[in-house]
Order: C-alpha cells, then structure tokens, then sequence
C-alpha cells in the first residue's frame, strides 16, 4: 500500500472521531467514549505507518541519506505532522487523566487542519529537496516548531474549556470571549467542511494551491446572494453560541473537570511548548537562516510573527506572576497565543509575502 | 513597593518601574502589536508597493495614510527610533529586574536544607505516614537506602528524634535568572554584530577574483583584506528536470599573491576564513566572449581527450580534415508545441551548443549537442561530450562579516539551559522522621517540590510500597 492510502484512513479516522467523542460528550455513553478512543488510535497507527512509507518513498526521490528522507518539507507534510502530534499529544493526556471530554475539543482542530489540506488542494506530491531546504537544523527547526504548536494546540482546547466552566453570567468579558473565539473557530470549521462537500470540484488538479478554495460554499462564494446568507448565518450562529454556550458549561461541569485541573493543564502544556518553540522554532531557525542566507535575524514576516507568539506566551508566563492576572484573564492570553500560532503557521503563508522559501505555497 | 509611593525619590520610582514584571507584559505587547503592522506594511519597499497595498483597506485616501505612516517610521520600522526605544526598554527592564532580585534567589539557591521541627511536618505540601514493623536501627538502614534509590542522598540529624532529609535540584531555582541573562547576551551580540559587522554581497564570474565585497544597498566598496577567486559554478538538477538539486562554487582564498584556501561551498555550507563568512546565495548568467567550451573528443578511430574552444575558436577533429566551430548556444534549450527551440530559463539548465561541422570551407553537418542527454553526442565524426561552458556563470556570493553571532550563539546555548532548568527540573525536597514505638518505628514523610508535585509524589508513594508499609 502507498502512504497515501494510510493517510486516508487516518484522516477518516480522526473525523469519526470527532463525531464520537462529540456524541460522547453528549449522550456520556462509555461505550461510545472506548469507540472514540479505539477510532483515534487506529487512525493514529495508521498515521505513523503512512509517515514512516512516506519517508521510505521520499528516500527513493532523492537518494541523499536518511536525514534528507524526513517527510516535513511542505506545508502538507507539516501539517500531517503537526495533527500527528496533537493526537498523540491527547492520547497521553487522555490516559494520563483518564478523561475522555478534551477529545471533543481537540479532535475538532486535527479534523479542521485535515479538511483545510483538501479545500485549499495543496500539492501532496513528494518534492525534492531544494537547495536550501537541505539542512539538519531546517529540520530540527520544522519538527520541533510543530511538536510545539500541538502543545499550544491542546492549551488552547483547555483555555477555552477552563473559560467555559468558570465564566459566569453572558455579559462577562469571560464568557464573551470564550464563546465568540469558540463560535468563531466552529464557524470556520462549519464552512470549511461544506467546502469540503460542496466545493471539491474547484480543486487544482496541477496540485496547486488554489487561495479562492477556501470558503468558496460561503462566504466567498460566486453569488453575492449565498456570500450575505453565509454571514448572516454566522452572525446567528455566534448569537447561538453566546446565547446557549451555558450548556457547554454544563455538559463540561458533568465531567467533574475543575477548573483547577483545565487551569493546570494549559499552564502545563504551555510550560512544555515554550521552551520547545524557542529553541526549535526561533534558535534553531536562526542558526538554519544563518547557514542557508548568511542571516540569522532579518524581521522578515515568518520570523516576526514567530516573535510575536513568543512574546505572547511569555506574557501568559509572566502574567501568573501579576496581581489579579491568575485565572480568566490569563486562559484568554494563551487562547490568543494559539491565534497567534495559527496565522505564524498558515496566515504568514497565505496573507503576507516574505522570503520563507518554506512552507511557501 | 507600590504602597511606599509617598517617600521615594524619582530614582526608586524608576527603578522599581523597571524592576516590575507590569512593565515586562506592557512591552512585549508594544513590541508585538507594532510588529503586526511591521509585517503588514512591507519594510523598505518602494512606496507605491505598499501605497497598493493600502488602497485596498484605505481607497483614494491610501497615499495620505502612507505618508503618516513613513512619517511614523513604519515603512522601516525596525530601524526606527522608536522601536529600538522599545527594545531598549526590554532589555533594561530585564537587567534591572534581574538585578533586583537576584539576592533573594540567590540566596534560596545557596541555602541547602536543613531539618525541619515536627510541627511543621503538617503543614508541607506532601505529607505521609506509615508504621514500620521493626526496631529503629533496621528501620534506619532501609529508610536511607531506599531514599537514596530514589536518588535523594540523605543527610541525617539527631537530637530528640532521627531526622533524615535530602533535597534535588535546588540550583534549578536560577534557571529562570539564567534564562534572563541569556537574551541579555543575545542583544549584545546582536548590537556588536551591527556595530563591528558588515552585510554585502559579491559577484564572481568563473575564473576572476575579487579583493573587495559590496555593501548591501549603498554598494560601497569593503576590503576584503585577501582575495577570493571563483573557480567554477555549478548547478546540478533532478534527474534531469529543472528542479535544482545543488548550488555549487569552487573557490579560492588569495592572499600575498598564495593561494591559502581552496573550498567548495554550497548553500547550507559556506566558507568561512579570517571572520569573513562567504555564502552561496544567487547565480547569475553573462554572455561572455572569453568563456570556454569543454568537450571530451572521441573520433571515430582516433583517441579520446579533452578539447577546449571559444566562440569564435574553429577545433580541429584530430585525425580528419574536419574542423566544428559554434554556431549558437543555449544555457537553457527547449522546444514548444509547434517544434520552434527557444531558451526557457538563463540558469544552465539544459545547456545546449550548435555546431557546425566544415571540411574545405565548406559546411558538411550542423548537429545541437545537448550537455544533458547522451543521445545528442553522437556526431558523424565520433563522440563528443559536451562537459561544461566555463567563464559565463557568476557565483553570488553573500559576504558577510559578524563578530557577534558567537555571542548570539553563547547566549541561545545559555537560555537553552536556562530554559531546561526553568521548565523541566525541579527543587524538590524530603524530610523523614523517625520514631520508635515500641518494637516498631513510626516514619513521617514530607517533601515540596516547586515543579511537578504530582511526580514527586508518586516517587514517594513508590518507596513506601517498597518498604511494604
Ligand atoms: C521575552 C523575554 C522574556 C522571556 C522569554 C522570559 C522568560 C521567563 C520565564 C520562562 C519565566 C519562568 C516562568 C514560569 O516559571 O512560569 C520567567 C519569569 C519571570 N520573568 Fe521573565 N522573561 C522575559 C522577559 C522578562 C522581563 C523583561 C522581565 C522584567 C521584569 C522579566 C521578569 C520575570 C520575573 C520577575 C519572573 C518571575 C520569577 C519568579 O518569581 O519565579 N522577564 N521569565
């Protein structure tokens, strides 16, 4: 079998998922809960199988060693990686916590970075290596910048989750933050997924990355008509959200997680992340810069928004150490930082120029 | 601190301004929400680049908004006053922060262990208590080794009662300071680097040399202080495609007149001599009248070798009266639907010579031979193996001289150890009691970790199943 074939079923995989462990939170069946978790681990082996063809394939291209075999040179492969670490990521909190309820909030992000790969159509084809990506700091660089964005990943899913237990009352700074960033992020993943449906014939078949392909069902649509629905319907939606989001307390609060425990668990995936993203994301990539363009700081946008997220994180960091900053405020820092992380990963790429050679679409 | 406002003089009002972790968060949000519009607005572009730009969010108002924003410093914001002011501001808020609190810690960090009294075995954060079966003096024994399994070698302490207690990683405690101090080295590098350093760029056509670089924008001339030479340049493609595999340069170092060095670089691989680091970082193609052609010449009956020619330079094909000379040339030969050839690309992608083949003044063949494909050596005369045209590439060098990146460098090793001590290692600490009751022993544990409680727990839950307590 070809790696792509594994990477399929890893991909249904991990949407089956989501479904369960979303019904799990539900209906609170533990039937449903070990189906959940049985679905994410066959997707998760069969991931890792698909990753380790994927390498046996890129080796044959381009006959240049085993360190030049890794499969992480594009945004596709970065991207399967960086779902294979959040997923591993959850598992290990899933059995060290013996709580299956993070499943609902963190499979969601793995199923919206599987569905974005499909939508935008961008090239899954194996390249060989250019010049400049042949380096073993790039590739420390890349697979440590996305072991670290999995933990800010899973810190996010918890911020949000500790902002959804402990805010009280709609009209507070808390409450509106965590259901607009939620029904923000549900939105996204909602239209995405009908792109994804409706829109798949838009697709590049060159391989190339089509920008347009993102919202095309809806907000982006050809018909003015459909583009004023799908707002309209997402300014509802968030209305939902804001509305209603005290159900999500509810069903979370029937869990017995406390807000103590969703508290120590962002601080701790960030306390793990932020030193992995420094060294691997800012000082490995500076000393790959500095090998490959003879610099090792220019401000040249990836690397300035890098900055930002380590400024960011070293906020949350800081402010537990101010008066008045513990608890709400500081879940809404780190749900920034993920924010901050996500346009560093894709925005940079897809909004702004630079001379990142990585990544570049 | 703050309560005290009332008595303090204008410098403890300052101090304590920048020994405060207020000011910190303050500033990493300046600096990052002006960094946002520094990566919006491109930096030292042409200004109708980004007055395009804004007229998207700004309409016919955009050249105004451009204005203010150069007039603010935006369109080259990282070199602008303001932002340096910025990180100015950093990084005396991190040196008077540290400074200011370096001898509390300091002296937690010096401070070892001591015994505790009873009472305050209650209060510590773990706390356990188990009954051993057993006099004291056995009692004893198994404690301590079992302790020092765990990796906590104990000291003892006996006055009313026995006493033992060990700790771990009380140096870790400094490893946020060590973290601090690291982007202090950082920025010292990174400030020598601008003041003692130099950026330029240099391009070497094959076979010339250079004594000088030039700088980056002004093209002001920077000795060198040797001489470099470009041998050859080569790119090498996949399989024949027009994906780049490798950059290449052979150079040499020339210094008095001897050539000292001879290296070849490759992007991901520069040369480096005298502090003076030379990367490969473009390519370029010049028509060039002196440039060679390098052929291997097999005739039909005769014996191989190398042959060289230029342009305007007629070969002998050695054992005929044939003579070839270059008729064109293509660094890059293609051909497109309707069969026309045309150059696609000025990198010697698929490098291509035609030559003409004259016997008596009189033209008897014209054949293109392409460097890349085998089949087009063949010629009625023997085989001839296109190797190279050499003396038309240019080898773009980046020159650049950085006496601060082992500073930088020094400092990211230091905060990567500061960050290790910071996040991963913890002060961990254990007290044991030690009573006899009757022919039993009555042991008291309690211990405090500053990281990673639940670790040290489990550790210590571990030992007291060993005892079978
Ligand atoms: C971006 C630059 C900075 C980084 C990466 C950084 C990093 C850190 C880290 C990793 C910690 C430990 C946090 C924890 O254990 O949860 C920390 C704590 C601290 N930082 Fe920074 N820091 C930075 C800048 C500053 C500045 C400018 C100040 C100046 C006031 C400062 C003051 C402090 C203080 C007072 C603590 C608390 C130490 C303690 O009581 O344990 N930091 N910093």
């Amino acid at each position: 079998m070809e790696s792509s074939q594994f990477f399929a079923i890893s991909s249904i995989a991990y949407i089956l998922a989501m479904v369960a462990y979303i019904a799990y939170l539900v209906f609170k069946s533990s039937t449903v809960g070990i189906v959940a978790t049985t679905i994410t681990t066959t997707g998760f082996i069969s991931q890792t199988i698909a990753f380790f063809i994927r390498g046996k394939e890129f080796y044959d291209i381009g006959q240049m060693g085993i360190m030049r075999a890794i499969p992480l040179t594009n945004l596709y492969e970065s991207l399967i990686f960086f779902v294979w670490c959040l997923i591993l990521g959850y598992l290990i909190i899933e059995w060290k916590y013996k709580n299956r309820s993070f499943g609902a909030f963190v499979t969601p992000i793995a199923g919206m970075a599987l569905a974005f790969i499909d939508i935008t159509g961008m090239s899954k084809a194996i390249q060989p290596l250019i010049p400049a990506l042949q380096s073993n700091w790039l590739l420390a660089h890349v697979t440590l910048s996305f072991i670290a964005y999995a933990t800010f990943a899973l810190s996010f899913a918890t911020a949000i989750m500790y902002l959804a237990v402990t805010s009280e009352g709609k009209k507070s700074g808390a409450y509106i933050f965590w259901t607009a960033t939620l029904g923000i992020f549900l939105v996204v993943l909602i239209a995405m997924g009908l792109d994804f449906f409706v829109a798949g014939e838009h697709l590049d078949e060159h391989g190339h990355m089509v920008k347009s392909g993102l919202f095309r069902a809806t907000f982006k649509n050809a018909s003015g008509g459909v583009a004023a629905l799908s707002y309209l319907a997402a300014l509802g939606f968030m209305f939902i959200m804001w509305k209603y989001g005290y159900v999500f307390k509810k069903i979370i609060g029937s869990f017995s997680i406390s807000g103590e425990m969703l508290d120590d668990l962002t601080y701790k995936c960030i306390a793990i992340g932020f030193p992995i993203f420094t060294l691997g994301g800012l000082i490995f990539g500076a000393i790959w810069a500095d090998q490959a363009w003879g610099k090792y700081w220019s401000w040249d946008p990836k690397e300035t928004w890098s900055l930002i997220t380590w400024f960011v994180y070293a906020f949350y960091l800081h402010a537990r150490f101010m008066r008045g900053w513990r608890g709400k405020r500081i879940a809404m820092v780190a749900a920034i930082g993920f924010v901050s992380t996500v346009f560093t990963y894709l925005g940079v790429n897809l909004l702004l120029s630079g001379l990142h050679a990585y990544g570049g679409v | 601190m703050v309560d005290k406002k009332e008595n303090q003089n204008i410098i403890d009002r300052i101090w304590s301004l920048f020994s405060s972790v207020t000011l910190a968060v303050i500033n990493f949000s300046a600096i990052s929400l002006t960094s946002i519009v520094g990566t919006i607005i491109e930096q030292q572009a042409e200004p109708e680049r980004n007055i395009k730009l804004l007229s998207k969010f700004f309409g016919d108002s955009a050249p105004t908004v451009y204005k203010m924003l150069d007039t603010l410093g935006f369109t080259d914001m990282f070199r602008s006053w303001w932002f340096i002011t910025l990180l100015f501001i950093f990084a005396a808020n991190l040196i008077i922060c540290s400074i200011d609190r370096l001898p509390a810690i300091w002296k937690v960090a010096k401070e070892p262990i001591k015994p505790i009294p009873p009472d305050r075995f209650n209060s510590m954060p773990i706390k356990r208590e188990i009954v051993l079966k057993m006099r004291l003096d056995n009692a004893k024994n198994i404690v301590e080794a079992g302790m020092k399994k765990i990796g906590f070698a104990s000291n003892q302490h006996e006055e009313n009662e026995l006493q033992f207690y060990a700790e771990k990683g009380r140096y870790s405690r400094l490893g946020v300071y060590v973290t601090h101090f690291s982007i202090i080295i950082i920025l010292i590098g990174a400030v020598a680097g601008i003041f003692l350093g130099f950026n330029g760029s240099l391009n070497l056509l094959e076979g010339t040399t250079s004594a000088v670089a030039y700088s980056f924008g002004t093209a002001k001339e920077i000795p060198l202080g040797f001489e470099i030479r470009c041998d050859d340049f080569d790119v090498s493609f996949y399989d024949n495609s027009d994906t780049p595999r490798a950059f290449r340069s052979k150079l040499a170092i020339i210094e008095n007149g001897k050539e000292v060095l001879k290296k070849e670089i490759e992007v991901n691989t520069p040369l480096r001599y005298k502090g003076i680091t030379f990367y490969q970082s473009s390519y370029n193609f010049s028509s060039n009248k002196d440039a060679l052609f390098l052929f291997t010449m097999t005739p039909n009956n005769g014996k191989q070798e190398d042959i060289q020619f230029g342009f305007d330079e007629p070969f002998k094909i050695s054992g005929t009266n044939v003579t070839g000379k270059v008729a064109d040339f293509s660094p890059a030969l293609g051909m497109d639907e309707s069969g026309k050839l045309f150059t696609y690309a000025n990198l010697m992608n698929n490098p291509a010579v035609f030559i003409e083949f004259s016997e008596g003044g009189k033209v008897v063949h014209k054949q293109w031979i392409l460097k890349r494909y085998q089949e087009t050596w063949k010629t009625p005369y023997g085989i001839a193996v296109f190797k190279d045209l050499w003396g038309v590439q240019a080898t773009g060098l980046q020159v650049r001289k950085d006496p601060g990146v082992w500073i930088v460098y020094l400092g990211c090793l230091i905060m990567g150890i500061g960050l290790y001590a910071a996040f991963f290692m913890s002060h961990s600490r254990i007290w044991v009691r030690l009573v006899s009751d009757k022919n039993n022993t009555k042991v008291y544990f309690a211990a405090s970790a500053n990281k990673n409680k639940i670790s040290l727990e489990q550790k210590i839950d571990k030992l007291i199943k060993s005892f079978g307590g």
